[in-house]
């Protein structure tokens, strides 16, 4: 930005730039400059991040009440795609090495409706399930687990290229 | 015209079932892009999974499952030959209730 700001400044031999004061052009092109390259890297990916945890925690607040507290479980592992090419299906696979699970719900913090659905097992599961989801645009998918009455939860990024809710 | 396929297997004294169902799976929150108008909600919010009558998988869901939805789940026990019955419903009334035996 500040070379082609150059360039042109030797273009036009100086004189027609010159009429804008000359500290103003310098203060502009600079902050134009360091602004464009350095800022959008930085601040977006963190943001991003935090924000997701924070709608996850919104989303298992909003499904299991005020006191529901869950803890991120190595025990879980999600399955799914880095880069989803199409929303509307993104496969996902939870495998849990956990005793006695009651519960696996499907949450994408993301979506418009952040709750998927809710997988119960009346006498155990024996830790396997797998269905694909809707991702209207990317973030992570998360599997909230209800073993021996315990709230555990782990979660996947999934980027996806073209969103799957609404058109 | 069975829109439900389901397949059980059993494997080291743990069945797997698999299930696919046709099913357009409509949020109601999709616009039709030539009207403009909301396509409705045209979901499937319950599936029941029983092994010999005892539920062994009860499901709720909402849009947000894919269109003509699959999912495979497992749990232990059951024996060759015993019956696994999927039931599914969805928000417009419809339902459905499909037997497989276990392999």
């Amino acid at each position: 930005m500040l070379l082609i700001a150059y360039e042109q400044y030797n273009k036009y031999g100086g004189q027609e730039l010159m009429t804008i004061p000359r500290r103003t052009f310098l203060q502009t092109t600079i902050a134009g400059a360091v602004g464009a390259s350095l800022l959008p890297h930085v601040t977006f990916a963190e943001e991003a991040t935090a924000s997701e945890v924070d709608k996850l925690t919104a989303a298992i607040t909003e499904k299991f009440g005020a006191d529901a507290k869950a803890e991120a479980s190595d025990k879980i592992s999600i399955k799914a795609p880095e880069i989803a090419e199409n929303g509307a299906s993104v496969p996902v696979d939870v495998t849990v090495d956990l005793e006695n699970i009651e519960e696996i719900t499907l949450i994408a913090p993301s979506n418009p409706t952040p709750y998927i659905a809710k997988f119960s097992f009346p006498n155990g599961s024996a830790g396997l399930l797998s269905t694909r989801v809707k991702m209207g645009k990317t973030g992570s998918i998360a599997a909230v687990v209800k073993a021996d009455g315990k709230l555990l939860y782990a979660s996947k990024e999934v980027k996806v290229t073209i969103g799957g809710c609404g058109g | 015209m069975a829109k439900t396929k389901v397949r059980a297997k059993l494997k080291n004294g743990i069945t797997q079932v698999k299930v696919l169902v046709k099913h357009p799976m409509e949020t109601g929150s999709r616009k039709d892009k030539k009207t403009g108008e909301k396509i409705p909600a045209h979901h499937i919010t319950e599936v029941t999974c029983s092994h010999n009558d005892t539920v062994v998988m009860q499901a709720d869901w909402t849009g947000g499952i894919s269109k003509n939805p699959y999912f495979s789940f497992n749990f232990a026990g059951g024996a060759s030959g015993d019956k696994v019955t999927i039931v599914w419903k969805d928000n417009t009334g419809g339902t459905e209730s499909v037997e497989a035996d276990i392999k």
